[in-house]
């Protein structure tokens, strides 16, 4: 079994998303290759399945006058062998066997190895360390030579041959079901299944295995094909099928004799065991693709460098020309509209937002989870992913420039430059392989041409103005090596290494404890005001932003729903949504009123409703807000809200 | 230590630790003796009365995790005094794992990841309903509906499997099946910190209703102190396996005696400071 | 780095000790009697007596254990009762050209794998993508004896471009360039394998880490697309693959099985295979054990090279 097949199986694929989608096999006959290696498959399983009823010579009589007959010979379609066997039908009997041994040995060291696997991950501890350890041992050996020992000890012949290739194919298996099944038995839900009182048996048997069943299957399908390879090949040697009788390898053994007189003999069960593999691996490379969660939904595509934005003329439709003050502005969204296409459904997840940001100023977005606060922000210079992101409106104004057609150059010479990002899991933003310094040394080396060692000795002042202590021990340290706290001081010093004009933080800060939130939200915004960058700030917590911006923006399904300065929005707020959101949040020295929270759910942003998103849970609403779209509407200088009752 | 005041006895104490203590090994470097273990939870003394909350809050890494988990017997204590009722909850594991399981049960922090992906909420529900009380089909699909009403689901989402839940509905039906058991403690283990803030009110609004209603015991963990506040009557403030400071939440929040409960409450940052 | 070394180096202690009992078995557990199977059906009682006590037969399976490793460790592997010289002289002979063979073919396969595997990602659904996909398909169905066949009928027989096979040893006669012509078709024909799993491999090691945070961290930088992908992405990508090449020697290893059979190359896994024929217990048990070991110690390298470009896994 190949390394790929076996690395497959470590994954648990949980069930994909909604009773709408159509079924794994329908999936499966759509998918080009696989129906390719379907139809391959089928012909060739239909044609050994009605072997005994096709009128084909007998495979094993011998007519040595017939003997080395070319193919198409009268009564002999693919020619005789060297004792005058027709090759069609010791080809037919051949690959009846060949199928049903790969078939045989795939389902039996796929279940054996599923077993260990499954025993070792549950049960853990000594069980485990002793089965894992044996599996260990077999896996020492290279894989195709403990097949020989075996048949070694057990002489040859094609079941023995069969055994060999199976016990040599348990360890993957093993390993494998082992890694998928020990992530499953983390999960909370198995603790929870012990807590409803269920056996082991069978929170083995209703918990665990169907989590893993199917990578099993997906390991088991995508190895049928090499278990085909690897039995012929045993026959190949004369240790597997014995005369008379013939599988695939062994004609192909046979054949190698007559290479010079006769290559028909052995070029023609090549091409099948070929073809056979071919189908099978299309098939087994289709069901992986079915069942594996990584590579559902148009599966691992390339993200582009660029968020793919529609034709500038398209965009600005309906925008008025951007004004004077514009060019002065480090940026300006102007109906900035961004959209994920995910098979049929367009997710509008920024839905026309405006926003603009002051030399200096600090902007707060903050929203729940789905409102487009992060995509609005990863639209500024490019970074949302396509597939399946695309801008398909608005401008994305940087001093008048609009970055939303910039070419990648452009875009390049800006990012890290003249507007850098913080991101939100310092875990996962940083490169695990480079040393930090190097992180940081970089972004300098690129935008300001410095060379090495005056790169890293900047990077090295950077790493002391985050607070980071022993900045030059620390430049050299990888960052599994940092706490969070500090991790994300690296994150916010690569973001100023070189003195941009504009930080756009998304939640920098989610992924800490409170402590450290406190103490790297004030290093960021010390940082950003001694060097006069305007911040764009992404949160869920109306406190960090209450203590960080000057304004605030809150959006709902995609748009921008109300905005104003900070005190303004978070004192006297004008939108229900931002009125309800407030009474939501439990403040510390409030046990006054208790929360309220409000009802139903957010929309879904591929299916929004028409006029106020809110309206559906808006205990205000009214025909009228449902009706149109609503505009944002001034309330007080500064201070806008969209909704109908503001405009009364 | 300045853990003080024991929760008023009114009730009567359900759930009680004294110098409980879990050690985990420490992996071994090699030609090196092995390191001391690791103290998750270090001599941790709480008890907590019938129908009443008690908050466990601290940072990551402080333990608290260690010592829920301990409580509902999914870990065994290393050393030190853990019962519920009187009766020794590692005893009954042991013993007994059913009993246990029908007097203190857990609700888990990722609301998704806490159902299994492949059963249904009808099957993810029935099975405490006929493991730990033995129902039948019937009297299971009767109290399904009952626990789904309860919890405030429509019942003909019973069919349903996990994913075509959001986050707040699959924490209603992680509630609903800790419910099932019919326990008298839920230990909830960051219950609303996955959530947004609307859903969060949401669930923090029902388990208030759940305890009044039912006389739920509840041990909530959580890093959000003003989370906390607004559902604990207790609250034991948690560093490095130690309580270091417990209390009623009121004398807590309005007077912090410890230095880390201080530095807790002034890191968290406040919508009002700018109305001010 | 030191460190996980000297763990490495401890942890192939047991290993090498797991894989001499399992070979031990292997000889243990033939059915019937080995003195019989050595010494043929027309053996005397007497003859078999003799041997039987000769090879220690008689005594318990641990002590028999115990006396074989005791002459390993002297080089002792026995004596082959049908070529008639020690075991360890034959292995010895012919391990060189089997790791020639399999460490030329490994290393071709690793620079074309690894190569097209990158080209494929970067290019992702493009023609050369594409195409890369369909050849490893055809690639990872092939075969390889009969990859091997066809080149010899087309490369050595038609066209008569190089040799079809015969090389007798690998440092007399002919000299390097020989031992090299003689090296080109089964080393490619091994490598082809090996390849394709690498470019499936490393096409999806690419593309799963051109996903991850900290490309993203790399773009906003506003780094060139060159360093995000050979810097950022490559190197991580080459943290999952490494192993596979280890992985991938085995099967070097043990395919080197057919490729010799069918090139007539003088390595271990010919004798293998006669030895099997010829039930030569001793020289299969000789073989398989010293194949083993390499694969052991190449596995130790893979393992400390993915610590070199890893520096979690340094201080695990």
């Amino acid at each position: 079994m190949s390394a790929t097949a076996a690395a497959t199986i470590a994954v648990a694929a949980p069930a994909g998303r909604g009773a709408a989608r159509p079924s794994a096999w329908s999936r499966l006959t759509h998918n080009r290759m696989a129906s390719i290696g379907l139809v391959l498959l089928g012909i060739i399983v239909a044609i050994v399945l009605a072997a005994p009823i096709l009128p084909l010579a007998p495979p094993n009589v011998t007519h040595i006058a017939q003997r080395l007959h070319a193919p198409l010979t009268p009564g002999h379609l693919l020619g005789t062998d060297q004792v005058g066997r027709d090759i069609l039908s010791r080809l037919i009997w051949g690959t009846r066997l060949s199928l049903a041994v790969g078939v045989f040995a795939a389902l039996a060291a796929g279940f054996i190895g599923s077993v260990i696997g499954l025993l070792a991950a549950y049960r853990g501890g000594l069980a485990d360390t002793l089965l894992m350890r044996g599996i260990d041992m077999l896996m020492a050996f290279p894989y195709l030579l403990l097949a020989l020992a075996i048949v070694a000890v057990l002489g040859p012949g094609l079941l023995h041959a069969m055994l060999a290739i199976i016990v040599v194919n348990v360890p993957f298996f093993a390993r494998g079901v082992r890694g998928g099944a020990l992530s499953v038995v983390r999960t909370d839900f198995m603790a929870a299944a012990r807590l409803s009182g269920l056996s082991d048996m069978r929170i083995l048997l209703t918990e665990l295995l169907p989590n893993v069943l199917p990578g099993i299957v997906i390991g088991v399908s995508t190895t049928i094909g090499w278990m085909i390879l690897e039995t012929a090949g045993l026959s190949f040697l004369g240790l597997g099928a014995q005369p008379p009788q013939a599988d695939l390898g062994g004609m192909l053994g046979e054949g190698r004799n007559l290479l010079q007189v006769a290559p028909h003999v052995a070029t023609i069960p090549g091409i099948v065991i070929l073809l056979l593999a071919i189908g099978i691996n299309l098939v087994g490379d289709g069901l992986r693709d079915v069942l594996d969660p990584k590579l559902k939904s148009g599966g691992l595509a390339r993200f582009y460098p660029v968020t793919d934005a529609a034709p500038g003329a398209q965009r600005r439709r309906g925008l008025d020309l951007p004004g004077e003050a514009a060019a002065r502005l480090p940026l300006a969204l102007r109906g900035l509209r961004t959209e994920f296409r995910v098979g049929r459904s367009v997710y509008a997840a920024v839905g026309g937002v405006d926003l603009s940001i002051a030399p200096g100023e600090a902007v707060g977005v903050v929203g729940e989870s789905g409102s487009g606060k992060t995509v609005t922000a990863l639209s500024v210079l490019g970074l949302v992913a396509t597939p399946p992101g695309r801008i398909v409106g608005g401008e994305i104004l940087h001093h008048g420039e609009d970055l939303a057609g910039a070419s990648l150059a452009r875009l390049q010479e800006i990012r890290g430059r003249r507007i850098a990002y913080v991101f939100q899991d310092p875990q996962t933003t940083l490169n695990p392989l480079l040393p930090v310094g190097e992180q940081i040394a970089e972004t300098i080396r690129r935008h300001q041409g410095l060379r090495r060692a005056e790169a890293m000795r900047r990077a090295i002042v950077l790493l002391d103005s985050v607070h980071i202590p022993d900045a030059a021990e620390k430049a050299r340290a990888w960052p599994h090596e940092l706490s969070g706290g500090q991790r994300q001081r690296v994150g916010i010093a690569i973001a100023l290494a070189n003195d941009p004009e504009l930080i756009i933080a998304d939640e920098p800060t989610t992924a800490l404890d409170v402590t450290t939130q406190a103490q790297v939200l004030k290093l960021l915004n010390e940082l950003r005001r001694q060097r006069g960058a305007a911040l764009l700030f992404i949160s869920h917590d109306f406190g960090v932003i209450a203590e960080l911006c000057d304004r605030v923006h809150v959006m709902y399904g995609g748009r921008v729903v109300e905005s104003g300065p900070v005190a303004e929005v978070l004192g006297r707020p004008r939108h229900p949504y931002t009125q309800r959101l407030l009474a939501c949040v439990p403040e510390l020295g409030r046990r006054g009123p208790p929360i309220a929270p409000i009802p139903g759910l957010p929309p879904s942003t591929d299916a929004l409703p028409p006029g106020c998103a809110f309206a559906p849970r808006c205990a205000l609403a009214e025909a009228r807000c449902s009706a149109g779209d609503i505009a944002l509407l001034p309330v007080a200088p500064g201070h806008a809200a969209r909704c109908v009752r503001v405009a009364a | 230590m300045s853990a003080t005041a024991a929760p008023d006895a009114a009730g009567g104490v359900v759930l009680r630790t004294d110098n409980l203590i879990r050690e985990f090994r420490r992996k071994r470097r090699l030609l090196a003796r092995r390191p001391a273990p690791l103290r998750a939870v270090d001599g941790v003394s709480l008890s907590v009365a019938r129908g009443r909350t008690l908050g466990i809050v601290g940072e990551s890494g402080c333990g608290k995790s260690t010592l829920a988990r301990m409580m509902v017997g999914l870990l065994a204590p290393t050393a030190g005094l853990l019962e519920i009722d009187g009766v020794s909850i590692p005893a009954l594991v042991r013993r007994d794992r059913r009993a246990l399981h029908r007097r203190v049960q857990m609700v888990f922090q990722d609301p998704l990841g806490s159902l299994n992906p492949r059963r249904t909420v009808r099957q993810c529900l029935a099975a405490p309903l006929m493991a730990l009380h033995g129902m039948n089909a019937a009297a299971c699909t009767a109290r399904i509906a009952e626990l789904m009403d309860l919890v405030g689901l429509r019942s003909d989402f019973a069919e349903r499997y996990p994913h075509e839940f959001s986050g707040g509905q699959s924490q209603r039906i992680g509630i609903a099946r800790a419910l099932a058991a019919q326990p008298e403690v839920i230990v909830l283990d960051e219950p609303v910190s996955a959530l947004d803030v609307s859903v969060q009110a949401q669930v923090l609004m029902l388990l208030a209703e759940l305890q009044a209603r039912l006389g739920l015991t509840y041990v909530f963990i959580s890093h959000d102190l003003a989370v906390v506040e607004s559902i604990a009557h207790e609250v034991a403030v948690m560093q490095s396996g130690r309580v270091v400071e417990y209390g009623a939440a009121e004398r807590i929040f309005a007077a912090p005696q410890h230095a880390y409960t201080r530095l807790l409450l002034s890191s968290v940052p406040r919508i009002a400071a700018t109305e001010e | 780095m030191a460190g996980l070394i000297l763990r490495r180096l401890l942890m192939v202690v047991p290993v090498l000790f797991g894989v001499s009992v399992i070979v031990f078995l292997v000889i243990s557990l033939i059915p019937g009697d080995p003195a019989r199977a050595i010494l043929g059906t027309f053996a005397t009682p007497a003859n078999i007596a003799e041997v039987t006590r000769q090879l220690g037969l008689d005594r318990p399976l641990p002590v028999q254990y115990i006396i074989w490793v005791g002459k390993l460790l002297h080089g002792d592997l026995g004596r082959s009762y049908i070529l008639h010289k020690p075991v360890a002289e034959e292995v010895m002979e012919r391990l060189m050209p089997t790791l020639l063979l399999a460490g030329t073919a490994l290393v071709l396969a690793s620079i074309a794998g690894i190569l097209l595997g990158v080209v494929a990602a970067v290019r992702q659904n493009g023609w050369q993508d594409k195409l890369i996909t369909v050849t490893v398909l055809i690639g990872i169905s092939t075969p390889s004896f009969w990859l091997g066949m066809l080149l010899i009928f087309w490369f050595g027989v038609r066209l008569e471009w190089l040799p079809v096979g015969g090389m007798r040893e690998l440092f007399g006669g002919g000299g390097a360039l020989d031992t090299a012509r003689h090296l080109v078709l089964p080393a490619v024909t091994l490598a082809a394998v090996a390849a394709a799993v690498l470019v499936r491999l490393t096409r999806g090691a690419m593309l799963e880490v051109l996903r991850q945070d900290y490309v993203r961290t790399a773009r906003a930088k506003g780094l060139t697309e060159r360093r995000v992908i050979y810097v950022h992405a490559f190197r991580n990508a080459l943290v999952g693959v490494i192993p596979v090449i280890g992985l991938q020697a085995g099967f070097a290893l043990g395919g080197a099985v057919y490729i010799e059979t069918v090139f007539q190359w003088p390595g271990i896994g010919r004798m293998l295979v006669s030895a099997i024929s010829t039930r030569d217990i001793l020289l299969v048990q000789g073989g398989v054990l010293v194949v083993a070991t390499a694969y052991v110690l190449i596995n130790l390298l893979t393992d400390l090279a993915q610590g070199l470009l890893d520096p979690r896994l340094r201080d695990a």
